[in-house]
């Protein structure tokens, strides 16, 4: 009898395994197709170079902010230096393919190993920070490197590097942000993610149920360090030039200002708020003349108003997922004049 | 040997010297209570026991093992879990994770098997999924296992703080102040429920309360506390009476 039940639970659990994996495998197939969507759409020339190279840049800012979200969003840390990683995957990727001739792959783990590297050193001081404290420090740490890098004749000082190859291809760059939301997405819904979530709820609660919160913090600072490592690879082959300025203090407000758009702690809320926040500036270029001189001041009102009507950003912690569309769309079909008026009725 | 000893233990800020000379028996099953009017140190006595303050001097030994001064995490570990007086759950999360969060420390999956989400990593998540749901039902809050946090009731809040430090599977249990702000009815509910989870779980469970009629109706043994000191041991019968304790709630004079 016992044997029985235990035989029962092993094909649950088996099957749990291969509902998973199934869904995995389902995953992976839609990202293939929507690949191959776009490139025919490129092909039928549907999608000009211009779109084309707009989605790319969004596609390498997602990575950037994805990682960030991980840091600010899941974790609660409030870092703002992480353009600083960036310009150190740019650098470290840049440097391997024009001085050493390395293959473009190697290069680009070679900015994110170094990414990593220096968050990790830089993570296990600052880490004990909080708040405020924490995001004058990272802060700092971003000029520190603009400076340092200013100043190595090595690394093109001021002028910055130019004629870098042009290596990212749309490929690198969706299958390599799609990589990045599936390994956050995995990591978050772990126990290693619960405990991640759990030092942005309430460090002290936290640390009494067992949780080393320091150790937690780091990784997460450094895993969104690599990203944007990666991040800064991509952009420096996507670009062709670099300079210390790229990525200043206000390339790392633009990537927080993508997050909490996006909704701080939703994956693909940060995907959208990437996209439009890029978007965005490009697209109301097609206002005409005299509108498109104010373009930039539209899209701050646009910003200014959204943190006023919804602080949370625009998904707040949810995910867009299969069952939220049915939600949604089932929300939509529901409503109806005569549905508000019979609540306010209630109400009364 | 006793499941917890603490020995001389005080601490001082700055000036102040908040928790002075204490000394402190604890063994397996058993359930104590700790009281004593406001400011007298309790709560400074417990955030010493789980790690959250380093003692001035004095030893904290669980099982032999000396633990003072360790980080809240590592006393975990060694089977020491609390609640807080000021609810803290993980407002932003469900239920559920915050009951399961408790069970990371015993994760066996590293870091990169939970990225890539290895079979065995699967079963361990559906395992804790079931023990925490298991945790919910005796606590009934199985059906609310997928609300967030901040959106339960008060008493429940209260009952799924319990919970969570039920689940990191302690061998003492320090409750602050359980019944706080919980009407009658809740705290007789309560009662019973400290009672039957020490004798479900088989754990010692120490108790910081202000509702007289919840210490002396389930405590076994009673530690006075005022001002950082230990004024009176003893069985709640013995507390009642105690001249020393009657003059620390109610002044000079009420003794007599």
């Amino acid at each position: 009898m016992q044997t029985k039940i235990n035989d029962n639970a092993k094909n649950i659990n088996i099957n749990l395994v291969k509902t998973i994996y199934t869904q995995y495998a389902l995953t992976l197939i839609v990202l293939a197709i929507a690949y191959g969507l776009l490139m025919l759409l490129v092909y039928q020339g549907i999608i000009d170079n211009y779109i084309l190279r707009l989605m790319k840049e969004i596609g390498i800012f997602v990575i950037a902010a994805l990682g960030l979200n991980l840091i600010l969003g899941f974790t609660g840390q409030f870092t703002m230096g992480h353009a600083a990683f960036m310009s150190i995957g740019a650098y470290g990727s840049a440097i391997m393919t024009k001085n050493f001739n390395m293959p473009f792959p190697i290069a680009l783990i070679v900015g994110v190993v170094l990414a990593a590297i220096l968050s990790a050193i830089i993570g296990y001081p600052i880490l004990r920070l909080k708040g405020d404290y924490l995001a004058i420090c990272t802060l700092g740490f971003g000029e520190i490197v603009k400076v340092v890098i200013q100043n190595v004749d090595y690394l093109g000082g001021a002028r910055g590097i130019s004629a870098i190859p042009t290596k990212t291809s749309f490929a690198i760059v969706f299958f390599g942000a799609a990589l990045c939301f599936a390994i956050l997405k995995n990591l978050i819904n772990s126990s290693k993610g619960r405990a991640i979530m759990s030092v942005r709820e309430d460090e002290i609660a936290a640390e009494a149920m067992g949780i080393n919160t320091t150790k937690y913090k780091m990784i997460s600072f450094i895993i969104g360090s690599s990203m944007a490592g990666l991040a800064g690879g991509l952009y420096a082959h996507f670009n062709t030039f670099i300079d210390p300025a790229s990525f200043n203090f206000a390339k790392s407000t633009e990537l927080i200002t993508y997050v909490v758009l996006g909704g701080m702690g939703s994956l693909s809320g940060t995907v959208l708020g990437t996209a439009i926040l890029i978007y965005l500036p490009e697209g109301l270029r097609g206002l005409g003349t005299v509108m498109k001189d104010y373009r930039m001041l539209i899209y701050a009102i646009m910003l200014v108003l959204m943190m006023i009507f919804r602080p949370q950003g625009i998904l707040g912690k949810r995910e867009i997922s299969i069952v939220s569309i049915k939600r949604f769309i089932k929300g939509i079909r529901n409503f109806s004049f005569k549905n508000i008026l019979k609540r306010k009725k209630v109400g009364e | 040997m006793s499941l917890l000893s603490v020995k001389n233990l005080t601490i001082t800020f700055g000036g102040l010297t908040a928790v002075s000379d204490v000394n402190m028996e604890i063994g397996d099953h058993q359930l104590i209570g700790l009281i004593g009017p406001n400011g007298a140190g309790k709560t400074t006595l417990f955030n010493m026991l789980t790690g959250v303050y380093k003692p001035t001097h004095g030893k904290i030994e669980v099982n032999g093992e000396r633990i003072d001064g360790t980080k809240p995490y590592d006393i975990t570990s060694k089977r020491i879990s609390r609640t807080f007086q000021n609810i803290r759950l993980f407002q932003e999360l469900t239920v559920l994770e915050n009951v399961m969060i408790s069970f990371n420390f015993q994760s066996k999956a590293s870091l990169f098997e939970s990225i890539i989400h290895t079979p065995a990593q699967i079963l361990e998540e559906e395992k804790m999924k079931q023990e925490a749901l298991d945790i919910l039902k005796i606590f009934s809050l199985d059906d609310k296992a997928e609300e967030l946090a901040k959106n339960l009731p008060y008493g429940q809040q209260r009952r799924l703080e319990i919970a969570r430090a039920l689940a990191a599977k302690p061998k003492l249990l320090l409750l602050d102040e359980p019944a706080a702000g919980m009407n009658p009815q809740e705290t007789i509910e309560l009662t019973d429920l400290i009672r039957w989870i020490k004798d479900e779980f088989k754990i010692s469970i120490l108790l910081i309360e202000h509702d007289m009629k919840l210490v002396m109706n389930v405590c076994e043994y009673i530690y006075v506390l005022s001002f950082g000191q230990i004024i009176a041991k003893g069985l709640p019968k013995e507390i009642q009476k105690s001249p020393q304790v009657i003059e620390a709630y109610l002044g000079k004079g009420a003794a007599k």
